[in-house]
């Protein structure tokens, strides 16, 4: 059945391999041909698989989402392409049905922006201004011709095609994406946003982003996911290479619209001494799984933060895994989760001390809110240590919004509902309050407080 | 301002309040003494509209509307004020955030505009060194971390700037030491106006050392046993509540 339909998309996209970037290069066309062949194998993830037990990918097996076709494709004529393949008909990024005033809710003004619509990096959008000239940051099609060696040496590294399905899916079919390089001891005085923009319906928007950070560079990059309210998937991986020393901090702002599907992997390798920070703000989505995995060598620290909000039907799924494979590496997760309505969350957090990583420093937790009786949280928290002088520590909680606190603020005037959107409120904001970027911080809490309002907000006390 | 008539209370099926009656006027203080498990706080939580009780017979009336029909944030957008025992901790919502939404809502309530944000921070930061606090208090998630002393300060605080017209404080001394308590006292004794009256809900006659009462009542089984002057704590405090225990029975 899932080879089935994995075979449909195949077929599909067939002839969509000519259009590709990277054409040139061997050892990426190696590199897609093997990724092809594990999907074609492997079809889309099983529920019967323990990574996947609690999220349910047959919606998109049902469907097939489009890629849009830019530029002219080589030896083959577009109306050929066109009529073969579920390809959208149009020669550019929509951009024009890109309203700059909804942008506006999600664009920082104080940072390099990269803007990639339905997948494809536009120009037009992105501002680079007073980049410095030995940082480079472009759209990966732009990348792959010219610094394929360093492609060569980072694209697919940090992440395996046999990882699981939906990484395959990227790499056999990634339209475009980003490529930044930080060079040694650089540090860069704004942050990066990657604005994704899906514009619609049915588009697939699949991109492949590698960053790289040399030793001792110092980066603040942020993903941002957005789309217009209509039904669309992104399948997205961002390869991350901290090196020695270095600082990385990634955010992730996924506003997805409600209809969508969203895959997104972040995979990252930490050289000795290197600090990698990630904040993972999953907002959107009717599906969404995010998966970040970082690998630690010696003495090397990672922070994950996580925040998902789920309303209505959203089903929100993230999983996390921390390898620690050499020793004095410290590791800190904490994911917070608030689920109202029907919607479902999943936190599976897996921290592997291998039998090398002794003086391992790693504490994981996950708190859920529930807000209504028919709102469901599968958390699973997962250590496995090989190593056996360490201190390793992790905790869950799955609790509702305490009965005192509400009737504290009745007493202090708030009505309430008021008061547990208060509440409620308090208890993602903590996540919200570690958000070192103002622009951003701000962005990220105006999503909170439209998904759970409070009457009179003056934005500076809360 | 408060008619209490009758009052019978049952927490599930276990009668806590047994026929209460009291009568508070506009601008008295009335404290409220008793041992333990007499029914003091629950008397203060009938008041502020805390579920879990059962009323089962009798009435109360402020400023003649019927106070046990309104939830609990109309009582005290009506300018009822209950400062708390235990004041609860809410990480994450600052206390100015609150203070603000608070009086907003009590405007609001009344088809008054929003406060000033300019006049707001001028009244809260006086009503701040009124009762000795440190301004960053303010900027601190409510209650959280704060000692007895500082939560209890944190309720007067709030009573000073909410001005609401019936101030009911439970245990307001239980907890603190003897310089807290003063300053909490000299807050409470600024606030007294003649149009402003207090209930005070207290174990032990110390608090009424620096806010004196007009009357004092001892509840004891549930029910007012005895009444008086402020003298009344004073004999109390020597003879002990075995001594309004056994007068009843006697």
């Amino acid at each position: 059945m899932t080879t089935t339909s994995a075979s449909r998309y195949t077929a599909e996209y067939q002839s969509l391999a000519p259009v590709l970037p990277g054409q040139d290069l061997p050892w990426l066309q190696q590199l897609r041909a093997q990724a092809l062949e594990k999907f074609s194998v492997q079809g889309f993830p099983s529920f019967r698989e323990e990574e996947w037990r609690y999220t349910n990918v047959s919606a998109i097996e049902k469907k097939l989402f489009s890629p849009l076709i830019i530029g002219q494709p080589q030896g083959i004529a577009p109306t050929e392409i066109l009529s073969s393949v579920g390809v959208i008909p149009c020669g550019h990024p929509a951009v024009n049905a890109v309203n700059t005033d909804w942008l506006r809710l999600y664009q920082l003004e104080d940072a390099w922006s990269v803007v990639l619509v339905d997948g494809h990096f536009s120009a037009e959008l992105s501002v680079l201004d007073g980049l410095p000239d030995s940082v480079s940051v472009l759209s990966m099609a732009d990348a792959l011709v010219k610094y394929p060696e360093l492609l060569e040496t980072h694209l697919g590294q940090a992440v395996n095609n046999a990882e699981h399905s939906f990484i395959a899916f990227n790499t056999a079919w990634f339209t475009d994406g980003l490529f930044v390089h930080v060079p040694a001891k650089q540090v860069l005085a704004k942050p990066i946003q990657v604005l994704h923009i899906a514009t619609q319906a049915d588009v697939l928007a699949t991109t492949r982003t590698v960053i790289i950070a040399d030793a001792l560079a110092e980066a603040k990059i942020i993903e941002t996911f957005v789309g217009l309210d209509v039904a669309y998937l992104s399948v997205v991986v961002t390869e991350v290479s901290v090196g020695a020393n270095a600082d990385v901090t990634l955010y992730k702002m996924q506003c997805e619209s409600e209809k969508a599907y969203h895959f997104g992997g972040i995979y990252v390798k930490q050289a000795r001494d290197a600090r990698f920070n990630h904040h993972n703000f999953a907002f959107g989505g009717l599906l969404a799984r995010c998966d970040i995995h970082t690998d630690l060598d010696v003495a090397s620290e990672c922070e994950l933060n996580g925040l998902y909000l789920g309303v209505k039907r959203q089903h929100i799924d993230n999983h996390t895994r921390i390898n620690h494979l050499k020793p004095n590496a410290i590791s800190r997760e904490l994911y917070k989760g608030v689920l109202d309505d029907r919607a479902r969350g999943v936190f599976q957090g897996r921290v592997i001390v291998d039998i090398d990583a002794q003086k391992t420093d790693s504490q994981m937790n996950n708190r859920n809110l529930l807000l209504s009786d028919d709102a469901e949280v599968d958390t699973k928290p997962q250590l496995e240590i090989y190593a056996d002088d360490v201190k390793c520590g992790h905790g869950v909680t799955v609790g509702q919004l305490d009965e005192k606190s509400i009737f504290y603020l009745q007493s202090r005037c708030i009505d309430e509902e008021t008061a547990r959107n208060m509440l409620t409120f308090a208890f993602a904001n903590e996540m919200v309050d570690k958000i070192k970027i103002k622009g951003l911080h701000d962005k990220v809490l105006e999503q909170v407080l439209i998904r759970f309002p409070q009457e009179g907000v003056e934005k500076s006390w809360l | 301002m408060l008619s209490i008539k009758n009052l019978t209370v049952n927490v599930g099926d276990k009668p806590i309040l047994k026929g209460i009656n009291l009568e508070i006027k506009a601008g008295e203080i009335h404290a409220i003494m008793g041992p333990n498990g007499s029914g003091k706080s629950t008397l203060a939580h009938i008041l502020s509209g805390k579920a879990g009780y059962t009323v089962t017979g009798g009435s109360v009336t402020y400023q003649g509307k019927d106070l046990l029909e309104m939830p609990p944030e109309i009582r005290a957008r009506e300018g009822v004020f209950l400062a708390f025992q235990y004041p609860v901790e809410i990480p994450g919502v600052s206390n100015i955030y609150l203070l603000k939404a608070a009086l907003n809502s009590i405007r609001k309530h009344h088809g008054q505009p929003e406060v000033d944000a300019m006049d707001f921070l001028t009244l809260v930061k006086g009503k701040v060194r009124l009762l000795e606090m440190d301004e960053k208090f303010l900027y601190r998630a409510v209650n959280e971390g704060f000692s007895g002393g500082e939560k209890k300060r944190n309720e007067i605080l709030q009573m000073a700037i909410l001005e609401p017209k019936l101030c009911i404080l439970d245990e307001t001394d239980s907890g603190l030491d003897i310089d807290a308590l003063k300053v909490v006292a000299e807050g409470v004794n600024s606030l007294r106006s003649p149009d402003r009256s207090f209930v005070m809900v207290t174990h032990y006659q110390r608090l009424l050392d620096y806010i004196k009462p007009d009357f004092v009542h001892v509840l004891a089984h549930g029910q007012i046993v005895k009444s008086g002057g402020a003298e009344l704590a004073l004999e109390l405090e020597e003879k002990g509540y075995s001594w309004v225990e056994d007068t009843k029975a006697a």
